[in-house]
């Protein structure tokens, strides 16, 4: 046994330990940028198997590997020096813990004599951080790095995942010492899965059972724990409408029948109003959010609430439920799917409600007014959605184009729909869907992007033509800071402040200027041939179309107004 | 509603400040905390009281049970628990008698004079915060010049 152990001892540095632990986390790639006090580390991808790809911005790098982990469902590594870089990733980590997305972000940190000291390029990464990731570590000894890793992956990817931060002292990297890597540990106060309730799971089929107008809202747990299969199972068996949230969108099928689309703000006017009608949700890893629910003393009111989640601090937060089950929604659904069974429940003849549903979507599907133009974002994103095949994976930026990206552009395949969400970070989608493309080489990327969020982190396109990793950049070219002008335009009588952008920069030469394919569509029979050049092109493509400043996104529920206050298209 | 907050945490760098941090980004208040290490060195107990509504604290002591450092969170009924604070208040002595009416007052709570100087006095106080406050009203007409309390700290009753 002894010997066994001093068998598996190896003495190596403190940076050798980190990507030898990393390779034994199946690692194979890191988005990041090197620099003072991360320079050992970097030199050991010299000796390793694990690739680097180069981001231009330490934010970037950051919500690279978060589109990596949100696609992969293992977390993105992203490395970044010490001081402004480690600052720079703090909007990567803050859009991760948001979204409940897996990411391990490695920062080079100041030796450890001069922590505290004020040392060039020291910033308390540490505390800045503290309530945007999951977890932390800080090694101050090489001896510790490899249960660091092990710890910080394991707890990155399990339970309600986030991201977790590995901050090493630039001596700690370079400090010899014997490893070992430990394959099993114990995290004392770490309980990512509770087991679901079986009794809760019966009253909740009872309460759906006993009402007259049940609904189910799925949100973005139901995508991170895959539950596609179940909610579908579910949705059919008991015949119910599905609502997602916008994080949810996508966790079922948008072209099924019994689909709604998202609720909340910007939700679909059917969604909306069937949400806002039903009697008793089935709410499926959701925290409520307020872009979702509108108010929150509304919203519980009118209805009853069974909440499954797997993280019990959800429950009771921001609403209240009468039957709430913890657990991994999956697990939670399953036990569900087989309670139906053992009672052998299957409704085949469609209510009073189920019929309205669908007649109400039918009403919206058909008479919900959209943009005149000819180069409208709702045929825009119609156009893209016929061309893209189903498998292709969507990530989006912040703004109009992405609510519009809710309203009008159908998730087929479910889990190929990636937004930040929760941060709403502008600048997220385009790095995000260059890490989704790493993840998922064999499928159409495309990042659909507006021109004021796209222009946040568009030197990411260096990354992608550098490392061959050819998304497509859809940009809704507005030429303004769309969502904000439209609310200078709704609630600020139209006082234009800070957001024309006007035509700068040229978009299809600032992708040519990369290296990669640039391609102005001003008509939609150019949409449709350059969607076609960019999927069969071997490099990043820009796609730029221009659209009109003044185009609202509609439906609109206001802020700190109830769903029921929806303003629709005139 | 106030409400005594009883975790045991792992004893590492940086704890209090991340159980502090969560109040503060949770939009809750610290009335008092104290902390110390218990029989295994590796924990330490921290005793926490707040005032809110039974809902939020609820809330709280979630957000307390997900964090990863911490062992065991408990909220405590406070008829079922044991709770005390230190509390050492320097008074002026301004007239003759005053230190004999002090003495009074200290014993009928049960505390301690330290200190003892021509213009002031120390008392050492182990009460709860009701006693404690209750005390301080009594003493406030002779003139506190400081105050030093340590915050709560608490234990169930055993079989409760």
């Amino acid at each position: 046994m002894a010997i066994d152990l001093i068998n598996k001892m190896e003495t190596m540095t403190g940076a050798k330990a980190l990507m030898t632990a990393m390779e034994k986390e199946g690692v194979k790639q890191v988005f990041g940028i090197p620099g003072g006090a991360n320079l050992p580390m970097y030199d050991e991808f010299a000796r390793c198997n694990i690739r680097h790809i180069l981001a231009r911005h330490e934010q970037s790098a950051s919500h690279m590997a978060d589109g990596f982990g949100r696609v992969s469902r293992k977390p993105g590594v992203c490395f970044a020096t010490s001081g402004p870089g480690a600052t720079n990733i703090l909007t990567g980590l803050a859009t991760a813990q948001a979204d409940s997305a897996p990411m391990v972000a490695v920062t080079g940190q100041v030796p450890v004599n001069m922590i505290g000291r004020d040392a060039f390029q020291e910033s308390d990464i540490i505390g800045m951080s503290n309530p945007v990731v999951k977890y932390a570590f800080q090694p101050r000894t090489p001896g510790e790095i490899p249960e660091a890793v092990r710890k910080g992956f394991y707890i990155a990817e399990t339970g309600r995942p986030g991201p977790v931060l590995i901050d090493i002292p630039k001596d700690v990297q370079t400090g010899k010492a014997e490893m070992t890597f430990p394959d099993e540990f114990k995290i004392q106060g770490y309980h990512p899965w509770a087991d679901p309730d079986i009794v809760a799971c019966e009253k909740a089929i009872d309460m759906l059972l006993n009402s007259e107008k049940p609904i189910i809202l799925a949100g973005g747990g139901t995508i991170i724990s895959s539950a596609f299969a179940e909610l579908q199972a579910i949705a059919e068996t008991l015949m119910l409408p599905v609502v997602t949230t916008f994080k949810g969108k996508g966790a079922f099928p948008e072209t099924h029948p019994l689909s709604l689309g998202p609720i909340g703000m910007h939700g679909h006017a059917e969604a909306n109003k069937m949400m806002t009608e039903a009697d008793c949700v089935l709410a499926i890893g959701t925290r409520f959010s307020d872009r979702s629910v509108g108010t929150f003393e509304a919203f519980e009111k009118r209805l009853k609430i069974i909440h499954l989640d797997v993280d019990p601090a959800e429950i009771g937060k921001n609403q209240t439920a009468q039957v709430a089950v913890v657990g991994d929604v999956k697990a939670s659904l399953r036990i569900m799917i087989k309670l139906l069974l053992q009672r052998a429940i299957k409704k085949t003849e469609e209510s009073t409600w189920i019929k309205h549903v669908k007649e109400t979507k039918a009403y919206w599907q058909e008479n919900l007014k959209i943009h005149p133009g000819e180069m409208g974002a709702a045929k825009i994103l119609r156009k893209l959605r016929e061309l893209l095949p189903a498998e292709s994976i969507i990530t989006t930026e912040v703004g109009q184009h992405q609510m519009w990206a809710s309203l009008f552009y159908d998730v087929i395949q479910p889990g190929t729909f990636f937004s930040s969400t929760g941060l709403g970070t502008m600048g997220w989608g385009f790095p995000a869907s260059i890490g989704a493309k790493v993840a998922r080489p064999d499928v159409p990327v495309v990042d659909i992007a507006g021109d004021g969020s796209f222009a946040m982190t568009e030197n990411s396109l260096a990354t992608a033509v550098l490392e061959d990793i050819p998304v497509i950049v859809f940009i809704l070219n507005n030429f303004t800071l769309g969502m904000v002008a439209q609310w200078q335009r709704t609630f600020y009588d139209r006082r234009m402040i800070g957001v024309d952008q006007k035509h700068c920069p040229d978009y299809v030469k600032l992708a040519e200027s990369y290296g990669a394919q640039g391609i102005r569509a001003q008509s939609m029979d150019e949409l449709d041939k350059a969607i076609k050049a960019a999927l069969s092109s071997d490099v990043a493509t820009v796609i730029d179309i221009p659209i009109d400043p003044e185009e609202d996104v509609l439906p609109f529920v206001a802020p700190g107004t109830p769903l029921e206050d929806m303003v629709l298209p005139s | 509603m106030w409400a005594i907050i009883s975790l045991l945490v792992e004893n590492k760098t940086g704890i209090l400040f991340k159980i502090t941090h969560l109040f503060r980004s949770r939009n809750f208040n610290i009335d008092s905390i104290s902390v110390g290490v218990t029989e295994n060195p590796d924990y330490s107990r921290m005793t926490i009281t707040t005032n809110s509504d039974e809902k939020r604290v609820a809330q709280i002591v979630k957000q307390l049970e997900k964090m990863i450092d911490t062992v065991e969170v408990k909220q405590l009924d406070e008829h079922k628990t044991v709770y005390r604070e230190l509390c050492l208040f320097m008074i002026k002595l301004s007239n003759a008698n005053d230190s004999m009416e002090i003495n009074k007052i200290v014993n009928a709570y049960g505390g301690k004079v330290h200190d003892v100087k021509k213009e002031s006095l120390m008392v050492e106080l182990t009460a709860t915060p009701y006693q404690i406050q209750a005390f301080e009203e009594l003493i406030k007409p002779f003139g506190i010049i400081d105050v030093a309390r340590t915050g709560v700290a608490a234990l169930q009753r055993s079989g409760s």
